[in-house]
């Protein structure tokens, strides 16, 4: 363990607090219409938008209305951005004439995949996409997915605070809402910090250069800075390269790479005290809080130790300074990586500052493990939040059979119906990943895209369908995923992955907003003390390792052992 | 159901126009007036011709520059329109065989002895293939070579190695390094 490391971790989690705090509150005033600072500028033009697009600010949805307009709002974005790929060579801003972005199946996945806030790339931007593209169809799901899963939460939150009410919010004004207060004034202001570094903002064509060699070069340039703020800010992930956060147009330097990771967090941090704050007791976010940051601190360590251990057989050869520069720029060295690897994957970001495939066994394990445990530690912007307190349904569920008694959250019952969807939202995921990566791995189809011989392998497939059905994004990028197999299923398991937890958590949100609340009594399991919180990451823990053990075991577990014993395939 | 379709279609196009359209165009303006340098690569220029950016590195296998890192970025390498790493994973003999053929090449480049040490960025490939730095340990294990190359004295070679050491931003953030292209520039200057 080195210093200053330590010191660097530890001034990014207090930076990391000291914004999430202020913004917790500020999102609680914004999705409360109370009055903010950004009004004179932003109410004009939110009445404008819903003038224009003919939508009745006053009226709340109940939960099936919500859901519906949500799913329809999805299947819309997911056809116009496929139509936006597919239409790329008749559209401007194309300096390298990239035809329509083939073959089928990869502009699908990409549809689904930045609808879904997953961000899965099965192409290399630079070679791919245009300007355009990147702009009016990739960033305006950067904003739009983000958006989507802060205003799940919110509506579960809504569901949780009131009393018998047959409404959660609406759907329109959320969104909007969202975008305008929270993400847009954020955004602008972060892609000129980011600018001000090095990360590039224009529309001019790739420059060709001749080296001091005498070779030639040719530079991707691009409308790089708004959407790596965005990218970051709504946990999406997608790179605007192909080396994503690692190539020095997206994250030229120390600074940058801090800036880019506190938006990763500093969003899902904040929604625990915007939580806090709409249930009217702040102690209810913080304990929810807790349980986020011991895991998260857990798993922090595992990786970095993981990196500092470093790879013995590199290291015979004779090798100084750190062993595992394989995949990592020397700008960030060892803890920035193992620390991006870290943020990237307790939310559902997936952007890259190191390459996670060749990241050591050990380290590689907590991506793969966060994402499998649903990315509840922070987890994605609303999506993390609302994964949490299924878990915190469960918890209260499991506590309340201990002690025999009706289990209930916030003064709420909690009932045979919210029990069920909490299940099949934590479920539905799970079954998901174990099945698309068994399938990868005994079918043709599935292991002939594999890079790394070896249990890696397995790992590689394991890390493919979790990245997608957890909406993550990132990958163990060895892997070859564009082929019909993998752009066809990874979609599926996207979809699945999304709905396939949002639907029950609306559900939940609905029969919860129509509840009574109870007077604590003397049997009532306290939600707000230290215990609440060790029990819930306990559950987060005991439930991810029994579903996932097995599969983790034969892929890193066990090539983590070969590695120390010296092996290679 | 129209009626939701509609809406749903409107808003869709409406945040299009305004996070996809309005929303880059600004930044790019914004950016163009505030930081016209930085927004279009940090170009760096010799006699008015730019010979790349200050943030992208570049090949080099002449003896009389320092080498930047290994890259799997394109065919030959430092292909800035194709970054990629090599996601080899760590028990893979590829990445095993690459790193020892990368030492052994390193030590007879530099007239080592065959057991001395090698700093790891120089034998491992970067995340974007595009890494424009190497440690300071790497920079000065080339000196001799440079010096030689270039029959300067090797004082001198260190002295602008030493140079062009950053140390970690703001003194506490990333790792010490040197930007290979800049250095060598300023060498082609001596």
């Amino acid at each position: 363990m080195k210093q200053s490391d330590i010191f660097q971790i530890l001034l990014y989690l207090v930076l990391l607090i000291a914004l999430a705090i202020p913004l917790g509150r500020y999102m609680f005033k914004v999705y409360t219409g109370e009055r903010t600072l950004l009004d004179p500028v932003l109410r004009p033009l939110e009445r404008m938008i819903y003038r224009l697009a003919g939508i009745n600010s006053e009226k709340e949805m109940g939960w099936r209305q919500y859901t519906v307009t949500f799913l329809v709002f999805h299947v819309l974005g997911i056809v116009l951005l496929f139509g936006i790929e597919l239409l790329q060579g008749y559209l401007p801003f194309n300096p390298r004439q990239f035809g329509a972005v083939s073959p089928l199946h990869l502009a699908f996945n990409t549809a689904v995949s930045f609808n879904t806030n997953t961000n899965w790339q099965a192409y290399g931007g630079e070679s791919t996409m245009s300007y355009f593209t990147q702009m009016a169809g990739l960033t305006v799901h950067n904003f739009l997915s983000a958006a989507a899963g802060m205003v799940v939460v919110i509506a579960l939150t809504r569901g949780l605070a009131r009393r018998t009410a047959e409404t959660i919010g609406n759907f329109w004004v959320d969104l909007t809402r969202t975008v305008l207060w929270i993400l847009l004034p954020f955004c602008v202001v972060g892609a000129l910090v980011l600018v001000s570094q090095g990360v590039i903002q224009n529309l001019s064509p790739y420059l060709d250069v001749q080296t001091l060699e005498g070779a030639k070069q040719t530079i991707a340039m691009g409308p790089v800075a708004s959407q790596e703020i965005i990218k970051e800010l709504g946990t999406n992930g997608g790179g605007f390269f192909n080396a994503n956060s690692a190539h020095p147009f997206e994250n030229p330097t120390p600074l940058t790479n801090l800036i880019e990771m506190l938006a990763i967090l500093v969003i899902p941090v904040a929604l625990t005290f915007t939580f806090g704050h709409m249930v009217g007791n702040i102690r209810q976010g913080r304990a929810i809080f807790a349980a986020m940051l011991v895991l998260f601190v857990l798993l922090l360590g595992v990786c970095y130790t993981g990196e500092m251990a470093g790879n013995p057989q590199i290291a015979s050869l004779g090798v100084s300074g750190p062993s595992v520069m394989e995949g990592k720029e020397v700008r960030f060295g060892v803890v920035n990586s193992a620390l991006w690897a870290t943020v990237t994957t307790a939310t559902s970001c997936g952007a890259v500052n190191a390459m996670h495939d060749s990241l050591t066994p050990l380290a590689g394990l907590v991506p793969l493990l966060q994402i499998m445990l649903g990315e509840v530690v922070f987890g994605g912007v609303g999506s993390g939040l609302y994964a949490m307190l299924v878990f915190v349904i469960l918890t209260v569920f499991i506590v309340g059979l201990m002690v025999g008694r009706t289990p209930e959250y916030l003064g709420k019952k909690i009932e045979s119906r919210e029990m069920k969807m909490a299940t099949l939202a934590v479920l539905i995921p799970a079954a998901m990943i174990l099945i698309g990566a068994g399938l990868a791995s005994v079918t043709m189809a599935g292991t002939a895209s594999v890079l790394n011989p070896g249990p890696h392998g397995l790992s590689e497939m394991l890390y493919a369908f979790s990245s997608q059905t957890g909406n993550n994004g990132s990958a163990f990028a060895g892997l070859t995923a564009n082929t019909p197999f993998y752009d066809w299923l990874g979609a599926v398991a996207m979809l699945i992955g999304r709905f396939g937890v949002i639907v029950p958590v609306l559900a939940i949100a609905g029969s919860m907003a129509g509840k009574k609340t109870v007077a604590p009594g003397p049997g009532t399991f306290e939600t707000t003390g230290p215990l609440f919180t060790v029990m819930l990451a306990a559950t987060v823990m005991i439930v991810g390792a029994l579903t996932f053990f097995p599969a983790l075991a034969l892929g890193p577990i066990v090539e983590q052992l070969l590695m120390l014993a010296g092996k290679a395939f | 159901m129209l009626k939701l379709l509609t809406r749903a279609l409107l808003l869709l196009l409406l945040m299009t126009l305004l996070t996809g359209i309005v929303y880059p165009l600004a930044v790019t303006g914004l950016a163009w007036v505030i930081f016209p340098g930085q927004a279009s690569g940090s170009l760096v220029y010799r006699e008015g011709e730019p010979v790349g950016s200050a943030l992208i590195g570049q090949n080099f296998t002449n003896p009389r520059y320092f080498h930047g890192r290994p890259s799997a970025a394109g065919e030959d390498g430092y292909d800035a329109a194709a970054s990629a790493g090599s996601n080899l994973g760590p028990t893979n003999k590829t990445l095993l065989d690459n790193a020892a053929g990368r030492a052994a090449r390193l030590r007879s480049e530099n007239s080592l002895k065959e057991d001395s040490p090698v700093p790891g960025d120089l034998v491992t490939a970067s995340a974007s293939g595009l890494d424009p730095h190497i440690t300071p340990e790497a920079a000065l294990l080339q000196v001799p070579r440079v010096a030689r190359a270039r029959q300067l004295p090797e004082q001198r070679v260190r002295e602008l190695v030493e140079r062009h050491i950053e140390g970690r931003q703001l003194g506490v953030l990333g790792e010490p390094r040197v930007n290979v292209l800049l250095l060598n520039m300023d060498l082609d200057k001596i």
